[in-house]
């Protein structure tokens, strides 16, 4: 009862703020000077039409390098936690999977993962990027593992993936301190025709292999949650 | 426009609120910190609309003259991708540990675990 009371007094507070914030709100104008520079000097400083990617990878690139790195101890956390200690052999007898599953994911799995691939690289260029397209690649893996339970994806690929994408990932920032202005500067390659999709210097690049990174990583947490299943609960 | 993303995002907050405060199992906890970041990632996303803009991105229709003044705010967008990262890091390492409750106690409620309560 108390309880009870005291979780509606919370709300009830919370939403009394909301209201006041909600009356006070004024629709925006004009841009922060911050936005205006990146939205007037964006395509000649970085050469990307789609300033968020701009954003999320030159100018603040730093962010996204923590990013990855968040994901990936989270991926670390995730398989440490859930690793299967004994694997017994199966004793419950499966059901078979429906076919309208099975032939879907024989259809789709091979489209859902060119569908990831054209969005990380044409990241600079539409909406999506990096962390879309490896997410929409993750949506493969599940529909893989959703037709065939038994499915198991093989830790060594996702490994070497990972890391190698993580490691370029470093290495093109470390270029840009050596060839351009400084830590993760795309000017490491030329920055091209504008709106073609090789350009914008290294943002394709740097999104390819986020994307790479991603997608394996979000893979591998997904084996990692469903493997466990199979341990008896 | 911006009065519905409004709307939507404080419900969603109060919907997710409401949820982590009255719920006793823990699956629906995680839920409601779902919902209670997704109403965060809506609020900021309207904070940075300016009235008739259009998406930041300079095609045909936007051109590279003028940007400044057709476009809504960029950097709250990117903020928000980062963010929906990390809500998505959190939500799997909640499962994650969810799952290793439950094998420890064979329960999902809330109220079986009292060990660590003072």
């Amino acid at each position: 009862m108390i309880r009870n009371f005291f979780i509606i007094a919370i709300l009830a507070g919370l939403a009394a703020v909301f209201v006041s914030l909600f009356w006070n709100f004024g629709d925006s104008e004009v841009l922060t000077p911050l936005a205006t520079h990146y939205a007037t000097n964006g395509a000649a400083e970085v050469g990307a039409p789609n300033l968020v990617t701009s954003i999320v990878v030159t100018y603040r690139g730093f962010d996204t390098l923590g990013e990855v790195t968040i994901l990936f101890l989270v991926a670390s956390i995730v398989s440490f936690f859930l690793k299967r200690e004994k694997l017994q052999p199966e004793t419950t007898p499966k059901r078979e999977t429906s076919e309208i599953i099975l032939t879907a994911a024989k259809l789709l799995v091979p489209i859902v993962m060119v569908l990831g691939i054209y969005v990380f690289i044409n990241g600079h260029l539409t909406p999506g990027g990096g962390f879309q397209g490896g997410a929409i690649i993750a949506t493969a893996f599940v529909l893989l593992l959703m037709a065939n339970p038994d499915f198991k994806i093989n830790h060594k690929i996702i490994a070497t993936v990972e890391s190698v994408s993580g490691i370029a990932f470093v290495l093109i920032g470390v270029f840009g301190i050596l060839l351009a202005g400084g830590f993760l500067d795309n000017k490491v390659l030329p920055l091209g025709t504008f709106g073609k999709i090789f350009s914008a210097g290294a943002i394709p690049l740097i999104y390819s292999f986020v994307g790479l990174k991603v997608g394996s990583e979000l893979s591998n947490i997904l084996s990692n949650l469903q493997g466990i299943q199979k341990e008896e609960m | 426009m911006e009065i519905i993303a409004l709307i939507t995002g404080f419900a969603l907050i109060l919907v997710g609120l409401y949820g982590i405060l009255s719920k006793r199992n823990i699956i629906k906890i995680i839920v409601g910190f779902s919902l209670f970041d997704t109403g965060l990632h809506v609020l900021i996303v309207t904070v940075g609309y300016i009235k008739g803009g259009t998406a930041p991105i300079l095609d045909s229709v936007v051109g590279t003259t003028d940007v400044a003044s057709k476009i809504v705010d960029p950097v709250p967008q990117a903020l928000v991708l980062t963010a929906i990262v990390i809500g998505l890091g959190v939500t799997s390492l909640m499962l994650a540990y969810a799952l290793k409750m439950y094998q420890a106690k064979k329960s999902l409620d809330i109220s079986d675990f009292k060990d660590m309560k003072w």
